[in-house]
């Protein structure tokens, strides 16, 4: 299907390098203007997705965050209450009646709106990113599955507001909670594994140009076989971006060549105790070897 | 644009979407319309690109994720062979087909009866034995304090088995008896209500409600169901049954050579269909506990997902490892690391002059917090308070 490897080129020009299966799985969710859920471990680029794809439509981003005990009031809207409060004392001294007042302060001035209505109020339609949605509880994703399914939100004092334009919803999760099958159901699914050396190395190319190519290949074989090792927190994508930026700043030009620099770069990638106390010299320069 | 149901492919793509339902997948007439939608899109021809979207539609979970090529491959390319694995087994044949060696006393009739029979009484007592939170009834005293190893007559094992699962659902219904102050609460606090309306004369404008607070604890279970623990996992089994209701937040695994999730076989609400897969389940492995290798293929796997601050882990195992002490006293202090207490339960603590000296016992020891015997009832309802207090 030429679409995919169009959207697969357009997305490599914003710097972000995808395969097939999510470039597929991405132009699906935009043709049939379904949601996409994103699962994979930390840090291999399911955010940095979202941010791709607003880049690319020439549209905005809007993220909404979950956490834990994450309600209505902070994701879809809310009364700006104060306000409401000092229009009723303004008008006071005014003759206006009760209902008058009441049909003033419920009007759309006063409506904050937050991520979810902003989504859905936006002329061109926008990136909407619902990032780690696993965090959030139960009673969130009822909402959510509201919304995503008829995109129009009703406020009891306003009536419903549809949507002026369907967003491009992308949402994420690291699997620290189950996802109820009826929000899965709603979303096309892709799981985002950590990339494969090749995928990695374009990466690492397309967000380092000055990097030596050598050392670029010697990073993602490195990186690839440090994730095999048995480790509590496997780095991710920005950790070795990280790291091919701090080996770049140490004017390492190969992984063998020295070892100490190498050794203490690696804060970049490790962010255990345990982790960076199993990765001992001697596992370092046995990996480095493999790699160069 | 959508093909009719009558042509050859739209019967093909429903059928395809049925053998991907007989292999758990939640998917139903809505996704065979848009895997056609989809098919039409991209092109019957463009394989790999018709495999990606329908994989994204299809799957929703990462185990789905990792099935779906083979399934996908078996069915549109290798139809003979893969057709006949998929025929639908029904669920009694399943059943019925193996009984397993250290199980099978589960599965004869009158035992079956018995469960059976109690099952429906089960709920009843759940609603009048909640003022008096322990509901076991003293007929069974003598029951409650035998060591689960005397009891043969499977009758008497069924008996004890309903008896754990009681035991736990009371205990449940202890732990979040008590409300307190919250936003939006089925009753009224009135104490808070009338504070915090005195601004307002008395009137009663603001009303503050008040509810079960959110569970107290997180309880995960790990039961060893080696041959040398088959008898008391087979009657814990029930008690965590009886833990595991909508009502609590808790997981279960089973743990052998391997470590098996076990948590939703536990909600099943029929006792004599969990019992009989756990029966199967159980039976798949050979060869002595690997507590070590268990532990960290849960901590590896499914401690982010299960435990939080609030959690408290119990391993009821008789601490007879083949794997290393050092490997299982690491996995316990990572374990320890996420969960709140560790509660280790050995049936062979309540024996006459056993001491803890199996070497896993020894290394497990000091990270333990509460370390109990398991062999009686009597024994399982006095870890109640463990599970109160955090």
């Amino acid at each position: 299907m030429d679409a995919v490897t169009d959207l697969k080129s357009r997305l490599a020009a914003v710097n972000y390098v995808a395969d097939d299966t999510l470039a597929t799985a991405l132009a699906l969710a935009i043709d049939l203007k379904r949601p996409l859920l994103l699962e994979g471990e930390a840090g291999v680029g399911k955010t940095e997705i979202a941010k791709a794809l607003s880049t690319l439509l020439e549209t905005r981003l809007i993220r909404l965050q979950c956490y834990e005990g994450l309600d209505a009031n902070a994701a879809i809207y809310e009364w700006n209450y104060q306000r409401q409060l000092l229009a009723i004392k303004a008008s006071e001294h005014e003759q206006t009646s009760a209902a008058d007042i009441e049909r003033h302060i419920f009007s759309e001035t006063y409506l904050l709106k937050r991520p979810l209505l902003q989504a859905i109020s936006e002329a061109k339609p926008a990136v909407l990113l619902i990032d780690e949605v696993d965090r959030a509880d139960e009673a969130f994703e009822a909402y959510l599955l509201e919304i995503l399914s008829d995109f129009q939100i009703t406020i009891p004092e306003l009536g419903t507001i549809s949507a002026v334009s369907v967003p491009h919803v992308v949402l994420t999760s690291n699997g620290s909670r189950d996802l109820s099958d009826a929000l899965r159901r709603r979303c096309l699914y892709s799981y985002v594994d950590y990339p494969d050396p090749e995928r990695e190395l374009a990466i690492i190319l397309s967000h380092r140009p000055d990097i030596e190519e050598r050392l670029a290949v010697q990073i993602s074989r490195f990186v690839r076989a440090l994730r095999k090792e048995d480790l509590e927190k496997a780095p991710g994508i920005a950790e070795t971006l990280d790291w091919a930026a701090a080996l770049t700043g140490l004017g390492v030009s190969s992984l063998d060549h020295d070892p100490d620099a190498v050794q203490a770069s690696l804060i970049c990638l490790l962010k255990t105790e345990a982790d960076a106390a199993a990765v001992t010299r001697e596992v370092t320069s046995r990996l480095a070897g493999e790699a160069a | 644009m959508i093909a009719s149901s009558q042509t050859p492919i739209t019967r093909r793509m429903a059928g395809f979407i049925d053998h991907l339902r007989l292999n758990d997948f939640a998917v139903g007439p809505a996704e065979t319309r848009l895997a056609l939608d989809i098919l039409d899109r991209i092109g019957p021809l463009e394989r790999a690109h018709a495999q990606q979207g329908l994989k994204s539609l299809l799957s929703a979970r990462q185990a789905e994720w990792d099935k779906f090529d083979d399934l996908f491959e078996a069915y549109w390319f290798r139809r003979g062979r893969e057709r006949a694995a998929a025929k639908p087994v029904n669920a009694h044949q399943r059943a019925t087909a193996r009984h397993p060696g250290i199980w099978s006393g589960h599965l004869p009739a009158q035992a079956a009866s018995g469960l059976a029979s109690s099952s429906g009484t089960e709920d009843d007592r759940d609603t009048s034995g909640t003022a008096s939170g322990r509901v076991v009834a003293s007929m069974a005293h003598q029951l409650r304090q035998t060591d689960l190893r005397h009891i043969a007559d499977p009758e008497e094992l069924a008996e004890a088995e309903r008896l754990a699962h009681t035991l736990a659902t009371a205990i449940r219904d202890r732990l979040s008896r008590r409300y307190a102050f919250a936003d939006t609460g089925r009753k009224l606090d009135f104490r808070r209500t009338f504070r915090a309306n005195l601004g307002h004369g008395g009137e009663p404008i603001t009303l503050v409600h008040k509810a079960r607070p959110d569970r107290p604890v997180r309880i995960v279970v790990l039961v060893d169901v080696s041959g040398s623990m088959a008898l008391y996992s087979r009657v814990f089994l029930q008690f965590v049954r009886g833990l595991l209701s909508a009502w609590i937040d808790a997981d279960a695994y089973l743990v052998h050579t391997k470590l098996v999730p076990v948590t939703d076989i536990l909600r099943e609400p029929d006792s004599l269909k969990a019992m009989t897969r756990l029966a199967l389940m159980a039976d798949g492995f050979g060869g002595g506990t690997r507590l070590g290798d268990c532990l960290k293929v849960f901590n590896d796997r499914y401690a982010k997902r299960a435990l939080n601050a609030r959690s408290v882990v119990m391993i009821l195992s008789d601490g007879y490892d083949t794997g290393t002490p050092d490997l299982l006293s690491r996995e316990l202090k990572r374990l320890k690391r996420r969960a709140r207490r560790l509660v280790w339960l050995n049936p062979m603590l309540g024996w006459r002059d056993y001491e803890p000296v199996t070497r896993a016992m020894a290394a497990a020891l000091p990270l333990i917090d509460h370390f109990a015997a398991a062999n009686t009832l009597d024994a399982l309802a006095a870890i109640e308070p463990e599970l109160a207090r955090l």
